[in-house]
């Protein structure tokens, strides 16, 4: 990349930098294809918002025409690879200085594009029309900087998880990132640019100013300068976190000796900001006074903004501006004045994607005509530069990545995303199971299985396409890409929301994508539904040879033995690769005997025995191959005989083995032709296929396809069925539904078994019922 | 971006005291406080006077001739920048009483009252002297001293010199520094300070003061038409259903009280940008060394030379959200930039140093009007002392923010308040004895 002209903060004073190169397939992404273009120019940075459609592979399966074919030696299905377009949008953020290299090299690479507006906003908008109008040969239509952030922050609040976070300041994790909640209204949004802006939000299309403060970034960088005669924003907040604001502020305890009791005020709060400069005599330092001004505008800031919170009660306060915007010192000086100012009734938030907010408002003001806002859309991780502290401080060794170029990438997905309608509390709801940025040996442990795992998983994807020419090239540079995603997580845990291992996987998959690997274990895949299919009747046929009981053990026991098949776990791929041979059987023998790690197989055997039967069971499947075919399809087949629907669901996206939609349908389709009562059960719709929305290997039952919610709540669901350690152990395992649940795995990891208290090939077998 | 009002206020003068005509029957006359007259013999005008007499002043006895009531009597609020002391001059000294009189006492009531500055630092505020007052059955004029609370020190050193133990008066004293050098006091002067809170003072000190009103002139006052600078006027107001009162204390910080009735009141909150900043701000910026010099150079300031205003980034109004484009949007936003910062004067940062401080008190003030859904804001403390355009940009920013639901009102006796009410407390005790 090249190199940094003098970091621009000054507030577009310095010279257009020019000599810039700019590297194509890193930045300006999908430029051919853009569509449309919104700008934001705020007083050091600008950021570019265009919308791009994104050519890539996918693989699909179709099934045969088995007709007067010998089925014996036929693959069950045929995969093939086919180009699918996508949107995407693509943000990107550089300082004021590049703008004219970057309009250059926008000009230069839009080939497609129709457009002939660019929506504009921020207060540069102004300054560069002109430079804009010349360079794109495209006309600046300008909207309204409030009404543009308060747009950006409604749809990030909406789309992106994890996009809030709290600050705090002496923990291990600074980042305590916020569960999405499903009503994001109303708030209150506190902008500090120069100055401050207090706006009440209250649904998509109504917001109301209430307030503001000159006393904003303006005054602190102003007035920093004055007494500081230091220049640059940055550097004065460099200054700030240096000082000892005790040597210039009047604290209660330099009036009253120590802390004033009657009204509980600690000696230690500041009584009159300044209140010691008063005084010709004496010299302060620069640090001692850029720390009490950055102490008096905090404070004032946060007493402003909790006295706004109370008159209209609300207790969610949004900062942003350019005050805040990545700064740990200023996040934390502002937490710690709204904590004090509303004794921890009011919370301050941030935002990861703040610095966007205004360009993705101006952005979909352009675009109301496709109404972005019917759909869902994804965060890719692989195209996004994450969340990168710039204090200087702080985190020393990323201060030279922040100025140049950072990136957003968000995918529209095909399908709205919402929250299954089971779940006891959505706003509580919390996916994962360990939090990898508060847990630091967790964190050590998974990031370095990851990167242990790398270069299988990159020999696998270049294995899986033999016929393309670059597919080793492309390996390797997803290998790379992964890679220093990973390293900058070590870094930076917070980078991208809480770190968990449902997003380290969710990365990983992206990065495959991005290089076009779509699903690396399509073939995989293919053989292991053939050879499973193969003994499914064999299967039912001993099944059916038991007793009721016994039936039913042997079908909670295939359901987890196929579950040992997953070639996300390394001790398993490891067995897979080297024998062959190993099956159903061997799987089974690996399984830890009862009483299993987590037991409460005898709570639902009474349940099936007393019980009535249950109305409708929803089925979240894992793996393809046994684990679908000759675990979950008996167990299916069995709750069926029962009088309960089913609504088997699978992953619309390849990840992993795992059996996706659309291979789950040709699977069902053989079994039913094998199997009279699947059979009966589709065509009457007592058993139905849906896909999930998601394409990670994990749950997220906050983002489920829209479609699935729907028959949820039609067939009236009464028992969710989750299984696997992506889906009921790295996530859900301690999720809360209003029916009854079972969750079981098989914990194919010896470090994790180890902090479950158990060993390798534990099973994990919870039946909840929920309180009444 | 901010909405603050940033109209030029003239620093200038403005009718005194003396030009007011007192509409009202609130300024009663002194006799209020001596015994003979019977509460029921006020006229229902002056109930609330009255009823503010009656349970303040218990003590207001006559005949308290037999020592106990020992003079001297004075009230003391060591603040952290100023020391504020009232002294109750007794004017109805007998001959007899004149010859008992020691003379240390003689000599401090002699000293106090024959000069106007003591020292390099201490001032009486001869204008606020309030004449012919009876307190405790004793006519006699209170006076008004105050000197920086940096010469603290050598005022425990000189009542160490002058013997002030001897007296055997009790000192009482409020603020911060009751505290801070009370254990100063006792050991260099031999002096037991009777410690006080600085918010019961200041609010038994105000409404005794408005009580007994400016030597027949209102205490009280405020200014009409706000908005309009031309048309600005001070008229005084009548405070006798004071309550609820927001009560804004502005000394080096300020205080915010929610006041219901006399003994019923709650500290809302506070803010450490107060007089201490305005004046610790300008001597950094413009190497004043006092209040007095901070404000004449501000009066002489531009503030629009280093503050960004509205229109200085939309070109005109923010019509969106309904802002005047001479609202200020960013306090000091000019000074982001060097060419600016060559370019302005000092008189231009003391002027915007002064209105940014200003600003904020009143939006802070005012959003806890809101929030407590009290209408009446009264701004007292000695940042407001000669400081005519901070009382003006306070009263035009409750009044155009709040669309006129909201009063600014002002005392004459700015920041003595605490002091009065230490005072108040000792007359009180010499009663209950």
């Amino acid at each position: 990349m090249a190199e940094r002209g003098g970091r621009g903060s000054g507030g577009g004073h310095g010279s257009l930098d020019k000599s810039i190169t700019l590297p194509p397939d890193e930045i300006f992404r999908n430029l051919e294809n853009a569509k449309r273009f919104a700008i934001d120019i705020g007083g050091s940075l600008t950021k570019l918002a265009y919308y791009s459609t994104v050519q890539h592979k996918v693989a699909r399966v179709r099934s045969f025409d088995h007709s007067g074919k010998d089925i014996e030696n036929e693959p069950l299905y045929e995969i093939s690879v086919q180009e699918e377009i996508t949107a995407r949008l693509h943000f990107i953020k550089f300082e004021n200085t590049y703008i004219e290299t970057c309009l250059d090299f926008i000009k230069d690479h839009l080939v497609n594009t129709e457009t002939k507006v660019i929506k504009a906003t921020g207060g540069g908008a102004y300054k560069f029309k002109d430079l804009i109008e010349k360079k794109l040969g495209l006309k600046v239509d300008k909207e309204d900087v409030m009404t543009c952030l308060i747009k950006g922050c409604n749809f990030v609040l909406r789309n992106i998880p994890h996009e809030v976070f709290a600050y705090q300041k002496d923990s291990d994790t600074e980042f305590r990132f916020q569960t999405n909640h499903p009503n994001i209204f109303p708030y209150l949004l506190v902008n500090i640019g120069s100055g401050v802006s207090i706006v009440k939000v209250e649904t998509e299309d109504k917001f109301e100013w209430i307030g503001g403060s000159s006393i904003g970034g303006g005054t602190f960088w102003g007035l920093g300068a004055l007494l500081t005669k230091t220049k640059k924003f940055d550097e004065l907040l460099q200054l700030a976190s240096k000082g000892q604001h005790t040597n210039v502020d009047m604290l209660v305890k330099d009036v009253y000796g120590g802390a004033y009791q009657t009204l509980g005020l600690s000696g230690n709060l500041i009584a009159s900001s300044f209140g010691k400069s008063t005084t010709a005599d004496k010299e302060f330092s620069k640090e001692d006074m850029a720390k009490s001004l950055l102490h008096m505008i905090s404070n004032d800031i946060g007493q402003l903004a909790c006295l706004y919170a109370k008159l209209h009660n609300l207790d969610k306060i949004y900062f942003g501006g350019f005050f805040i915007r990545g700064h740990p010192v200023t996040m934390r000086t502002i937490t710690y004045s709204i904590n004090f100012f509303s004794k921890g009734e009011v919370q301050a938030l941030f935002l990861r994607h703040e610095g966007y907010l205004g360009a993705i408002g101006a952005f979909l003001k352009g675009a109301e005509q496709d109404n972005p806002n019917q759909y869902s859309w994804g965060e890719n991780y692989a195209g996004s530069s994450g969340l990168m502290s710039t204090s200087p401080d702080v985190y020393p060794m990323q201060r030279t990545r922040s100025g140049t170029f950072d990136m957003l990438e968000m995918d529209r997905l095909e399908r709205p995303l919402v929250n299954l309608p089971l779940l006891k509390d959505p706003s509580t709801y919390i996916p994962d199971t360990v939090d990898l940025t508060d847990d630091a040996m967790a964190r050590k442990y998974w990031l370095t299985c990851f990167e242990e795992a790398l270069d299988g998983v990159a020999k696998r994807a270049a294995a899986s396409q033999p016929d393309s020419v670059d597919a080793q090239e492309r390996a390797e540079k997803f290998r790379q890409k992964y890679w220093n995603k990973l390293q900058t997580l070590r870094q930076q845990p917070f980078a991208y929301g809480t770190l968990t291992v449902r997003s380290l996987l969710d990365t990983r998959e992206h990065c495959l994508n991005e290089f076009n690997f779509p699903d690396p274990y399509s073939k995989v895949k293919q053989k292991e539904n053939g050879i499973a299919l193969k003994r499914f009747q064999s299967v039912i046929e001993s099944l059916d040879s038991l007793g009721w009981e016994e039936r039913q053990f042997a079908l909670v026991k295939g359901l987890l033995a196929g579950n040992v098949f997953d070639w996300g776990a390394k001790a398993v791929s490891d067995v897979l690769e080297s024998e062959p041979q190993f099956g159903f059987e061997e799987a089974k023998s690996k399984l830890q005997e009862r009483p299993w790690l987590e037991d409460s197989y005898s709570q639902w055997l009474q349940r099936l025995k007393e019980g009535p039967p249950h109305k409708c069971a929803l089925i979240f499947a894992d793996n393809s191959g046994i684990d679908i075919i000759l675990g979950v399809f008996p167990f299916v087949r069995e709750l069926l005989s029962r009088g309960t629907e089913v609504i088997l669901a699978c992953n619309s996206g390849p990840a992993l083995n795992d059996v996706t939609y659309s291979e789950s349908l040709i699977v069902t389709e053989r079994i039913a032709a094998m199997d009279p009562v699947i059979h009966s059960a589709l065509r009457d719709e007592k058993l139905l296929l849906v896909q999930t929305g998601s394409s990670s290997p994990c749950l997220d039952l906050s983002r489920l396809d829209a479609g699935l919610a729907e028959l949820v709540r039609e067939r009236q669901t009464d028992l969710v069925v989750i299984e696997g350690m992506g889906r009921a152990i790295h996530t859900n395992y301690y999720a809360a539904l209003r029916c009854e649940s079972l969750k079981l795995a098989v914990i194919k990891n010896s470090w994790l078994a180890d902090r479950l208290g158990g060993k390798i090939f534990s099973v994990i077998f919870k039946y909840e019922v929920p309180c009444k | 971006m901010d909405p603050v009002f940033n109209k030029q206020h003239e620093g200038g003068v403005f009718p005194g005291p003396c030009h007011l005509k007192w509409k009202t029957a609130c300024s009663l006359s002194d006799e209020i406080w001596d015994e003979r007259r019977q509460p029921q013999s006020l006229t229902s005008s002056q109930n609330c006077q009255r009823i503010t007499v009656e349970t303040t002043w218990t003590a207001a006895k006559s005949g308290h001739r037999d020592g106990q009531d020992a003079f001297p009597w004075f009230g003391m609020d060591i603040g952290g920048t100023l020391v504020k002391l009232v002294y109750f001059e007794p004017k109805d000294i007998t001959a007899e009483e004149e010859q008992e009189e020691v003379e240390n006492l003689k000599s401090i009531r002699k000293y106090l009252t024959s000069n106007t500055a003591y020292g390099k630092t201490g001032i009486r505020d001869v204008h606020l002297e309030l004449k012919n007052l009876t307190m405790c059955g004793r006519k006699g004029n209170l006076h008004f001293i105050r000197f920086p609370s940096c010469a603290m020190h050598r005022f425990i050193q000189m009542g160490s010199e002058k013997n002030f133990s001897s007296l055997h008066t009790t000192l009482c004293a409020t603020g911060g520094g009751a505290y801070k050098f009370e254990e100063d006091f006792r050991t260099i002067a031999d002096l037991q300070l009777h410690k006080l809170d600085e918010l019961d003072c200041l609010i038994q000190g105000l409404l005794f003061v408005d009580s007994v009103g400016f030597n027949g002139q209102p205490e009280c006052y405020y200014f009409e038409n706000p908005t309009d600078p031309e048309q600005c006027q001070k008229k005084p107001y009548c405070l006798d259903n004071p309550y609820p009162m927001l009560l804004v204390n502005i000394g080096s910080g300020v205080s915010i009280l929610a006041v219901y009735s006399k003994d019923n009141y709650k500290r809302v909150t506070g803010s450490s940008l107060g007089g201490g900043t305005f004046l610790g701000l300008c001597c950094l910026l413009t190497g004043c060394e006092t209040f007095e010099e901070a404000l004449e150079m501000a009066a002489k300031g531009d503030s629009t030379n280093v503050d960004k205003l509205v229109k200085d980034i939309y070109g005109g109004d923010y019509e969106r959200f309904g802002l005047q484009g001479s609202a200020v949007a960013s306090s000091f936003g000019h000074m982001m930039s060097k060419e600016k910062r060559d370019s302005i004067s000092k008189e231009d940062l003391a002027r915007a140093t002064l209105v940014t401080i200003t600003n904020n008190i009143g939006s802070i003030a005012r959003m806890c009007a809101l929030n407590e859904n009290i209408d009446k804001v009264v701004f007292v403390g000695n940042f407001l002392r000669i400081n005519m355009i901070s009382m003006k940009v306070l009263a035009y920013a409750m009044d155009y923010w709040s669309k006129g639901q909201l009063k600014a009102l002002f005392l004459e006796h700015e920041g003595y308040f605490g002091a009065v009410g230490a005072l108040l407390e000792l007359l009180k005790m010499t009663d209950d004895q």
